[in-house]
């Protein structure tokens, strides 16, 4: 008889915290305690949580350990599961409110509080690689409704009534694209599965084929279905190697209960799905692109039209939506579009899932109602900025959307709203800056990133994205002029108009963003020569002021011997030798190092 | 797999299993497992408590167990928690008081009186 469900998170980031080897040491324990058969060890997807990981849940309390160690398993094990005591110590306390918050369960927790899951439902709760858990949480059963009381068009015609919008970036309504292709039915069609995540700092797609990937695989099922494609393709970075093994493992177990393969639950339906992996080209992400790598191609982008809905895949008329919308697909059938429709504001429909980094207290991935605010999920959910500095930014949409400030907070969380401040939603990604960010450094990242990931196809994204760098290379060394902002900006929109794809025509939004909303800035390194941040190094000097109480600390640390001074005696930096590494900032005692 | 039907009976079983991980509002029943509720036979309450439960299908109902008590002489001890937080303790609890524990109290919100801890204590 089981008594108790450990949980304990199997993401890449709790994974990457030896959360396998956790699970290990719990079943040698238990085997010591002679509990074994009371208590089952699940290894699951992510939980969100990622700042405070490896995270285990003891079920049935739920009783919430953060931060837990292979060490403290033997306490866990014999205190909580075989005494009944839990262990305070690794109890999660949130981190704004301190020792005082310990919370007994998930339940009472801020970070869960304001989430809804939909497209996370299943993540960190099911086994991903026990097929039978997602069976019972539902799993199939919309796959079952669909073959055995729905015609193709009235499938089509359920997703078109949930408002669903492709959580990939672009937000065009998933019912229509699929409708588009089904205009096409008869001949040969494909089923795809973007999952190329790239953006920097973005992991929405990732924990979703680690958590629960047989949704996925029921979903693209369910849009073979509504379009009569027999074939389906899930195109997955190679870099995503758990991702990939689970889904993989997901696909042989669906194939084996008969949920993949001929004649599905003794239907006339077929339908086949393999993985196809790439190697990490970021504009694979484009549909296109995309395409031409699964038919073994150079991946890079052609005009559209035609769509792919007309011909995609080997010139077949295709679909291809992004894991999170696929995720939404099953619910959506099972509980029906007027459900969906509750959820969210009108013109975005359902929850749109986030992965919130960079100076933030709860790094993690959440999910929440469209039209939620930008404040909401950074203080409430996000739980503010660590070490009492301030918020400068949130950057969304990754190298394709741009800085909001905080004007900005109270803004709804939704694609057309985005889009009108000058950033969008993107796949998901949400990264906050504080005081300590330049936002011409960050600019510069961004472009640095689309330089590298620019397919080369096209001349505005090709030469347009590397003469940006150059010149915003040339602001953060101390070397711009006004007349380079002006430059940089119609150039710019020069990219915007005239690229081949999207990686192209949204590069430039970082620039115009941090542009518009920190012109100050820009001003400041161009005309003051300063970088007000303190971050970008040519524009900077390193200074001790008359605080330093001579102990020499600094002395001791600088790599380049700079810093001279007698014990007890105030120390002086030599700015001839100095690399501006900071690291004197970094080890005084007393905070008597100062930039300017 | 050959039929919706089949794909339903995996998932009424498994649903049974991943119950508990659901979040509950239900009763929450606690079996005291510290060293004097365990030499005291609380492992099999625990355990005929959990079938019980099981049997009837109670999906909102927790059973879990907790520390010691503080009343070590009058273990074994299962406690009643309601939606409210009001807690009901029941003493010398034995294997065969489990199922009108569940019956009367769970099921019909009645307490069982002879085995109230009133009845030891004043």
């Amino acid at each position: 008889m089981v008594r108790s469900q450990v949980v304990i998170c199997g993401g890449t980031g709790c994974m990457s915290s030896k959360s396998d080897l956790i699970k290990k040491e719990f079943e040698v324990r238990l085997i010591e305690l002679g509990i074994k058969d009371e208590i089952n060890i699940i290894l699951s997807g992510c939980f969100g949580l990622c700042e405070r990981g490896p995270i285990v849940i003891v079920y049935p309390d739920g009783t919430f350990y953060s931060k837990v160690k292979v060490e403290d398993i033997k306490e866990i094990c014999s205190e909580h599961l075989y005494k009944g005591r839990i262990v305070q110590r690794l109890v999660y306390s949130d981190i704004t409110e301190g020792e005082k918050s310990r919370v007994k369960s998930i339940q009472e927790m801020n970070f869960y509080a304001s989430q809804q899951r939909i497209a996370l439902r299943n993540c960190g709760i099911i086994n991903p690689f026990n097929i039978d858990e997602y069976i019972g949480r539902d799993g199939y059963l919309a796959l079952g409704k669909v073959l055995t009381s729905m015609t193709p068009d009235e499938v089509i015609q359920e997703v078109k009534d949930s408002g669903l919008r492709g959580r990939g970036g672009g937000g065009f309504p998933t019912g229509l694209k699929w409708s588009f292709a089904a205009k096409n039915r008869g001949g040969q069609s494909y089923i795809i599965c973007n999952a190329d995540e790239g953006d920097p700092g973005a992991f929405m797609d990732r924990a979703i084929l680690e958590g629960d990937p047989h949704s996925i695989i029921e979903a693209m099922t369910i849009a073979g279905y509504a379009i009569q494609a027999d074939q389906g393709y899930v195109y997955i970075r190679a870099e995503y190697p758990l991702a990939v093994e689970r889904l993989n493992h997901a696909i042989k177990q669906a194939y084996n209960y008969g949920l993949l393969g001929s004649n599905i639950l003794g239907s006339n339906f077929s339908f086949n799905l393999e993985a196809r992996l790439g190697a990490g080209a970021f504009v694979c992400g484009e549909e296109t692109a995309l395409i031409a790598s699964i038919e073994g191609q150079r991946g890079m982008p052609r005009n559209k039209p035609p769509f792919p809905a007309d011909s995609g895949l080997w010139g077949r008329p295709s679909i291809i939506n992004n894991v999170e919308t696929y995720a939404n697909i099953p619910q959506i059938i099972l509980r029906g579009s007027k459900w969906f429709n509750t959820i969210g504001i009108e013109k975005a429909r359902g929850t749109k899932v986030f992965a919130l980094g960079g100076k933030i207290n709860n790094t993690g991935l959440l999910e929440v109602p469209m039209g939620t605010t930008l404040r909401d999920v950074i203080y409430k959910i996000g739980g503010g900025i660590p070490n009492g500095k301030k918020f400068k930014a949130v950057q969304t949409g990754g190298p394709s959307g741009g800085c909001l400030t905080e004007n900005h907070l109270d803004s709804s969380i939704d694609y057309d709203t985005l889009i009108n401040l000058g950033s969008m939603m993107g796949s998901g990604g949400m990264i906050v800056m504080d005081e300590d960010n330049c936002m011409v450094d960050v600019a510069r990242f961004y472009l640095e990133f689309t330089v590298e990931e620019s397919c080369g196809k096209c001349t505005p994204c090709r030469e347009g994205t590397k003469r940006l760098l150059e010149i915003l290379q040339k602001i953060t060394k101390g070397k711009g002029t006004l007349e380079d902002l002006k430059l940089m900006k119609d150039l710019c929109y020069t990219i915007k108009d005239s690229a081949l794809c999207g990686l192209g025509q949204t590069a430039p939004n970082p620039i115009l963003s941090t542009l518009a909303n920190f012109y100050d800035e820009y001003y400041a390194h161009v005309v003051d020569k300063k970088c007000p941040a303190g971050v970008c190094k040519d524009l900077i000097k390193y200074y001790i002021t008359e605080k330093c109480i001579g102990c020499g600390k600094c002395k001791r640390n600088c790599p380049a011997s700079a810093i001279t001074g007698e014990v007890k005696s105030i120390h002086k930096i030599d700015h001839s030798l100095c690399i501006k590494c900071g690291a004197c900032k970094l080890a005084c005692p007393v905070d008597a190092i100062i930039t300017a | 797999m050959k039929s919706l039907n089949d794909l339903i009976k995996i998932r009424d079983e498994q649903a049974k299993i991943l119950n508990m991980r659901n979040e509950k509002t239900g009763y929450r029943i606690v079996v005291g497992m510290a060293t004097c509720g365990i030499t005291a036979g609380a492992r099999p309450i625990l355990t005929a408590l959990i079938d019980e439960v099981a049997k009837r299908d109670l999906q909102d109902v927790t059973v879990s167990q907790v520390g010691c008590i503080g009343e070590c002489a009058l273990e074994p001890i299962v406690e009643v928690y309601d939606k409210s937080g009001h807690r009901t303790t029941y003493c010398k609890v034995k294997t065969k008081d489990v199922e009108k524990i569940i019956e009367q109290h769970i099921i019909n919100g009645l307490e069982v009186s002879e085995l109230l801890i009133s009845k030891y204590k004043k």
